[in-house]
């Protein structure tokens, strides 16, 4: 009898803790969602008033927060920041990783370049963000294509680390063998080690898409002066002139947090992979 | 085939360290290279030896921002730890919709940091006191005070990172067989007694691992206080970054912010080694 009551705690305390939990995820949401559909009239100064369901369901907060914020730009301008890195990501930290990953065990070179880059990941951005702003400028790279320069150059350590750690499980002989029929090394890389490596790219893409997506500092730094905005960055610049019309504010926060719940919600069990693969390697 | 093989390599590793040394090393060199200088960020500079670290130390605004920024880092690790420790359990134990709750429970992680830190600023300015105030108690905002803008910041940090830890404690949890416990309980160990003498020396590497990457990315803090308060109150709540961001970039001091990040890249090192070693010891000792 008291097996089975503790049996019965032990199984609905865990649940009843975690749907009292939820609501503090869920909350923060639902005011979210309830604000941009809501008039300014309808705000009044109780909470009952910012929180209870809107007289009618209307998209004009969206379309108006659409207009100043240049969403479909901002919307255009991340992708495509967030496309290009991870591409390059795959292709240039999967090359590195393979050519450090199998060669830093036998050679002072490549495991000296393997330390060099892996310490990468203790610089701050904080300490790079002055000399950096300068030096794209004077490139002429304070734009969209100099922010995806530095997203590839400050991923490489975590991804080199990522990649050359998942060589170690993948036999040496494929590449001999495939040398015993005449294919040099680049072709193997690609035609063989590549393809094997496909776990490893996921958790990089999703690791890299993320954290490229959600980056505000970098792009607030290089890509200030030249008028284009990433999604996160149009907030931070559009956020005054907002002033107190907060419905059209939490319109365009959901407009920006859109993208992103779509793509979780579609590759959730990957991302949940990735990130868990990223952290624990 | 030999030499093919060691060409292709050199030429995959040669370019790409370019790359690397290009936008990291160099910069890099060239912040210390600024942190002995009067530059402004623009215009002509001149030398001035150690000055701006004699400075640093005598300056009360960036000793403040180191109290600050390692106050919210140490609160926030702890906090969030604990927390996503016991969710952990939770979401670990015999429930219902497992993948339901797991896949919820990590929302806040994939949201921008500076949007949920507007939706929070919101939340802290008008719900916040307008509940207080039905409670009869004081209505104005935390964010307001010097004293509690802080713990703002806190919750919000802790609200996005508690996703990630969780998730990382949960697959720390699945390494641990189920035999381990059945051998246990019928030593006696069961509740706090099972956490503490079974599971937790077993997930001891994944702690160590929340501890590194928490107190890393709460130290680096900038995209919340952007959202919340700005620094502000009085500058209660200028996080380090923010701080060389704001004065560094906008505020000429150049030369003077590229002190301030040399030391905090030496501390930020320093932290991340000693955690590192302590865990070594701890793991070592099991």
């Amino acid at each position: 009898m008291t097996e089975k009551k503790s049996l019965k705690v032990s199984v609905y305390g865990p649940m009843v803790f975690l749907i009292l939990g939820l609501s503090t995820i869920i909350f923060p949401l639902y005011m979210t969602v309830m604000i941009a559909f809501k008039q300014p009239s309808e705000m009044t100064n109780s909470i009952s008033g910012i929180l209870s369901l809107p007289k009618t369901w209307s998209l004009s907060n969206f379309r108006e927060a659409m207009v100043v914020t240049d969403f479909w730009r901002s919307l255009g301008n991340s992708l495509l920041i967030t496309a290009v890195t991870v591409a390059l990501s795959l292709a240039l930290h999967s090359l590195m990783g393979y050519a450090l990953g199998r060669n830093k065990a036998h050679s002072k070179f490549y495991s000296f370049v393997y330390l060099f880059i892996v310490s990468g990941m203790f610089v701050p951005f904080a300490i790079l963000m002055m000399p950096l702003a300068k030096q794209t400028a004077e490139l002429h790279l304070a734009n969209w294509a100099g922010v995806i320069i530095l997203y590839v150059v400050f991923y490489m350590p975590m991804n080199i680390l990522l990649y050359s750690g998942y060589l170690v499980n993948i036999p040496i002989a494929l590449e001999e063998a495939a040398r015993v029929d005449g294919a040099s090394t680049w072709t193997t890389y690609w035609k063989i080690i590549f393809p094997i490596m496909k776990p490893m790219h996921a958790t990089v893409a999703v690791l890299t898409a993320l954290a490229v997506w959600n980056d505000v500092m970098t792009p607030l730094v290089i890509m200030a002066g030249s008028g284009k905005n990433t999604l996160p960055l149009a907030q931070l610049n559009f956020q005054s002139q907002f002033g107190t019309n907060y419905n059209l504010a939490f319109a365009s926060y959901l407009l920006s947090l859109i993208p992103i719940l779509i793509f979780y919600v579609i590759c959730q069990k990957q991302i949940l992979n990735g990130v868990v693969n990223g952290a624990v390697k | 085939m030999k030499n093919d093989r060691q060409r292709t390599f050199l030429m995959i590793t040669i370019p790409i360290l370019a790359l690397f040394i290009c936008f990291n090393t160099i910069p890099l060199i060239r912040g210390v290279i600024y942190s002995f200088t009067n530059f402004k960020g623009f215009g002509s500079y001149s030398w001035v030896g150690i000055r701006n670290y004699i400075d640093l130390f005598s300056d009360g605004r960036v000793g403040k921002s180191y109290l600050f920024t390692f106050k919210l880092a140490i609160v926030t690790t702890i906090v969030v730890n604990v927390l996503s420790l016991v969710l952990a359990l939770a979401l670990n134990s015999k429930i219902r919709a497992k993948s339901f709750f797991r896949g919820a429970y990590f929302l806040p992680n994939i949201l921008g940091a500076l949007v949920v830190g507007y939706i929070f600023n919101y939340f802290f300015t008008y719900i916040l006191p307008a509940v207080a105030e039905m409670m009869g108690m004081n209505s104005t905002s935390i964010l307001s005070d010097p004293k509690s803008a802080w713990i703002g910041i806190v919750v919000v940090c802790a609200w996005q990172a508690i996703a990630m830890n969780t998730i990382i404690y949960i697959s720390g949890l699945q390494t641990v067989p189920e035999d381990v416990y059945e051998a246990g309980g019928l030593d006696g160990a069961t509740g706090w007694k099972q956490f503490k003498y079974l599971t937790f020396p077993l997930i001891i590497p994944f702690f160590s691992i929340n501890m590194v990457l928490c107190v890393k990315n709460f130290l680096m803090v900038f995209d919340q206080i952007m959202a919340l308060t700005k620094g502000g109150p009085a500058q209660s709540t200028e996080s380090v970054s923010y701080l060389i961001y704001n004065n560094g970039m906008s505020g000429g001091q150049f030369g003077f912010q590229s002190a301030n990040a040399v030391v905090f890249f030496i501390l930020i090192v320093c932290v991340s080694v000693a955690q590192m070693k302590f865990a070594n010891s701890k793991e070592e000792q099991l």
